[in-house]
This record gives structure tokens, C-alpha cells and sequence, in this order.
């Protein structure tokens, strides 16, 4: 009998993704001979033509990385979507948006202008920008069409299962491996990640602030950071309260505020509201004045508090921007 | 939970979406209707127990789902029902309104107020001076983005066997 087919596909991506596949170390060669990759742009050489060929729902299971803001994102999400019997959201970005969604402050136009203009490091005096055509001396050439906005992967196809972090943990990558060829799944639409709160189970919570008592806030570096004090009672913008668990708390062992990347508990919808109340609670000021003072201390709030979530968040994009077709 | 959207028309009135405490402003808002007093009809109300319980994503959800502009009325500083729950009330505000600036979202359009059971007319004040700047505005419209995922329970349950 042959082996279950499985997929592993990027869209708007940094790599991680595909990174934490290969962190899977020794027990990457128990998924090789579980599975057999029919399509793995960054580590095998099929193409688009290889997928088509496929059957519908003949892929067992796909996994797609990085957000959707091109024609050809939204493309491959359909055709594999149609390939596949299970289709994951594999990493932050494909589950809420991710790094990439913070492209949704601005629009598609000054994104370009800046790009291709105004960066005091571009370079480009024949003022070129991108099209989708392009008559060149070897005959036409094609381009994606550049979106207005940027989606999350279930904004442009129906997704069956989520996997979140950045990159996610390998070992939640296995445990959906593994549910895919046991068949034992959850119900759809289910975050393959333990639902409990970052701070549940952190070796620090002994010292979590239940009273507000921030009175300003630090960036790691201006800090010498106790190893063991619980970050935000030493004034740093830690995400724990809101963020799902299911890491392994690695950026805390490292010493490091979370920053969000497993996203919001099932608990709290907007992941990024949920965070600005539990942080916005701690602060100890109770006039205006004195609140805002703390508060500058947060310079940039929307990528704070929605660093890898603006697709799934309730805002989506900064108002007037349009959200394309798909 | 009750869809609360609000259709959307072309041409419409701002409406207004309001979280009052209940145990000043929201009072305060009855003392105006008791008392007769007239002011602008696009506010609607919806009465919390405590302006500390205005999670930022109740005002975020209003905007999306239509409203124009939110209103919110808590006690006076040092008059909290429970204490010190507007204080909390004024920290996630201060906080929304920087995000709500960077979004797009002009000030007037979020709005806190401190409002006590017997300041009726402040109410009449507050929520007609309001709906004027709301009006001047036009509306907000965020209603064009996708719409948000679908998180029911059933959608989050976690895999079993995977330990944190």
C-alpha cells in the first residue's frame, strides 16, 4: 500500500516554517517514512503542474505556511485545498495574518511608493514598479497581482486545522502528523495547541503582579532582566496573560517577554484586546496624565498588541483600506 | 450570543453605541428619561455593571459592526461602585485610543466619560454633543474586511495528548 501523501507549502513567509520542520531533528525521519512529500517547494523539486496532476483530496494532508496577499497565494491555497483531504494552518502568519498583516496599516499604494520610491535605500531612476504584465524581448511575462490587504489563510479557503507559533514548536507539528495517520482528529476548525494561557504553568507565576504596579515601561535591553522575577513585574510588555501556551515557554527560559506568537486563548477573540486589557490593568497611574506618561512607553500599539495577528483581529486592516476579492 | 449588526445604509444618521455603568451613568441616563429631558435619539445604550468590565474589544466590535461612534460612562474618580474599577476602565482606554489613532479611527469617535447617578443633564449634554461631531464625521465604515472567523467552543477544542 502506498504511504499517505502530504504537502508543505508557503505563501507571504519568512522560512521559519519551514525551519521548524527540520527542528522535528531525528523524528523527521519517522515522518519520511510515515508520509510521502508530493509537493515541498523549499526542500523538493515538484512543481504546480506535479499538484495538478494530483486527484482531488488525494494529498492526505497539506500543511501552508505565511499569509496570502498575491493572486498566485490565493491561487495555490484553492488548488491545494482541492488536492488536499485535511488542510493546516501552519504557523502565525497562515493562522491570523502574522508579520505579514501588519502590511494591512497601510495601503497597497504606499506600500509601493515607499518600496519602490521613497526608501532612502532604493535606487530605481527609470521609477519602474511592478505590473501584473510585462512585454519584454523574450515575449510576455506575468507577474501576481499585488493585493490591497493581506489574509489569513481561512480568509481565502476552508482550513480544517490551525497550528500556531513562529515558527511553531516542532513538537505540536508531530502531534498533528501523527493525528493525521491515526485518524484520531478533533472536531474541524479545532487549534492543534493546549488552550491555557501562556502564564499557566510558567516557572515564574510565583511572582505575577496581581495589583497594578508598572510604572513604566522597559525595552529588554535597557534592563539587566532577573532570571527568575516574572517579566511584566519588572516592567516588561510580556504577552503570557493573553497568549496561548503550547511553546514550551522557550522565549521565557531565554529571558525574553512573550510577544504573542501562539495567539489568543480560545477564551478571548481579539487577541490583541485581550492583551491591552490585562497589560493596560497592571499600570499603576490613576489620573490621565499620569497614565499616558506610562504609556509612552508602548510606542507602537498595533504592532505590539497585534504583532501576528491583524488578519484574524477585529480592526483587520487600518480603516479605508479596501480588502480585495478571494 | 444575538448578531447586534447594524444594516448598512447609504444615507443614515450616526448612530451611537453607549456602555453605561450601571450605578451612575446608566442611572444618570434614567434620571434624564424620568425627568423628560430630550437629546439626541442615535445613541443606543447598553448598561455594564461596572465601566472596569468594558473589555477594549466591546468598543472594537461596535465600530466593526456598524456603529459610528462609542460612548462610555463610568462614576466619577474615587466613586467606583467596586472601587477602582474605572480606574481600570481609564487605563485600557487610554491604552484603545492609541491603537484606535493608529487604525485610522478619528478621536472623537471613542469617548469616555465620567457621569455621576445625579448628572442627568450631562448626559443630554455628553450624548447630544456627541452625535454632532459623530454627524460631522460621516461614517466610519469598517464593515468592508472579511468577516471575522468563526470561534465557536466546538471550533477551539484542543488535541488531546498534546502537553504543554
Amino acid at each position: 500500500m502506498s504511504k499517505p501523501k502530504a504537502g508543505f507549502y508557503w505563501c507571504a513567509s519568512c522560512g521559519g516554517c519551514e525551519e521548524s520542520v527540520v527542528d522535528l531533528a531525528e523524528d523527521i525521519l519517522g515522518v519520511v517514512d510515515a508520509v510521502d512529500f508530493v509537493f515541498f517547494p523549499v526542500a523538493m523539486d515538484f512543481k504546480r503542474a506535479d499538484v495538478e496532476a494530483l486527484g482531488d483530496g488525494e494529498i492526505a494532508v497539506c500543511f501552508i505556511n505565511g499569509a496570502l496577499r498575491t493572486s498566485e497565494h490565493r491561487e495555490m491555497a484553492e488548488l491545494l485545498r482541492r488536492k488536499s483531504t485535511y488542510l493546516v494552518a501552519y504557523g502565525s502568519c497562515s493562522y491570523q495574518g502574522g508579520i505579514p498583516a501588519l502590511g494591512n496599516l497601510f495601503t497597497r499604494d504606499e506600500i509601493l511608493r515607499f518600496v519602490y520610491h521613497d526608501s532612502p535605500s532604493t535606487d530605481n531612476p527609470e521609477d519602474d514598479e511592478p505590473t501584473p504584465h510585462f512585454e519584454a524581448h523574450e515575449g510576455d511575462l506575468e507577474l501576481p497581482q499585488f493585493d490591497e490587504d493581506v489574509k489569513a489563510l481561512d480568509q481565502v479557503v476552508d482550513v480544517d486545522y490551525y497550528i500556531p507559533g513562529c515558527a511553531p514548536p516542532p513538537s505540536l507539528l508531530k502531534a498533528a502528523v501523527e493525528a493525521v495517520l491515526s485518524g484520531e482528529l478533533p472536531p474541524k476548525g479545532s487549534v492543534l495547541a493546549p488552550d491555557k494561557a501562556l502564564c499557566e504553568g510558567c516557572p515564574r507565576i510565583d511572582t505575577k503582579p496581581n495589583e497594578p504596579l508598572i510604572t513604566e515601561f522597559k525595552r529588554p535591553w535597557e534592563v539587566q532582566i532577573d532570571h527568575e522575577k516574572c517579566l511584566l513585574a519588572q516592567g516588561l510588555l510580556c504577552l503570557g496573560p493573553a497568549t496561548r501556551g503550547g511553546c514550551g515557554h522557550v522565549c521565557i527560559n531565554g529571558n525574553m517577554p512573550c510577544t504573542g506568537c501562539m495567539g489568543p486563548v480560545s477564551r478571548a477573540g481579539d487577541h490583541g484586546a485581550a492583551a491591552m486589557s490585562a497589560i493596560a490593568s497592571l499600570v499603576d497611574a490613576d489620573t490621565e496624565e499620569e497614565v499616558d506618561r506610562i504609556l509612552d512607553g508602548i510606542p507602537d500599539p498595533a504592532g505590539t498588541f497585534y504583532r501576528y495577528g491583524m488578519s484574524h483581529s477585529v480592526m483587520y486592516a487600518k480603516r479605508g483600506i479596501t480588502c480585495a476579492g478571494g | 450570543m444575538p448578531d447586534v449588526s447594524l444594516p448598512i445604509a447609504e444615507e443614515r444618521k450616526p448612530r451611537i453605541i453607549a456602555f453605561f455603568c450601571n450605578w451612575c451613568t446608566y442611572t444618570a441616563s434614567d434620571l434624564a428619561g424620568t425627568s423628560r429631558m430630550s437629546y439626541a435619539p442615535n445613541t443606543r445604550v447598553i448598561r455594564v455593571m461596572c465601566s472596569g468590565r468594558i473589555d477594549p474589544e466591546f468598543v472594537l466590535t461596535a465600530l466593526r459592526k456598524g456603529a459610528d461612534g462609542v460612548l462610555i460612562g463610568g462614576c466619577h474618580p474615587g466613586d467606583c461602585h467596586y472601587q477602582e474599577g474605572n480606574y481600570k476602565c481609564l487605563r485600557r482606554f487610554r491604552l484603545l485610543k492609541r491603537y484606535l489613532a493608529q487604525m485610522g479611527v478619528e478621536d472623537e469617535r471613542v469617548r469616555l466619560e465620567w457621569i455621576a447617578a445625579s448628572e442627568a443633564d450631562r448626559v443630554r449634554r455628553v450624548t447630544d454633543e456627541m452625535s454632532e461631531a459623530i454627524a460631522r464625521l460621516g461614517p466610519c465604515r469598517l464593515e468592508a474586511a472579511p468577516s471575522p472567523p468563526d470561534r465557536g467552543v466546538e471550533s477551539e477544542q484542543r488535541l488531546a495528548g498534546v502537553a504543554s
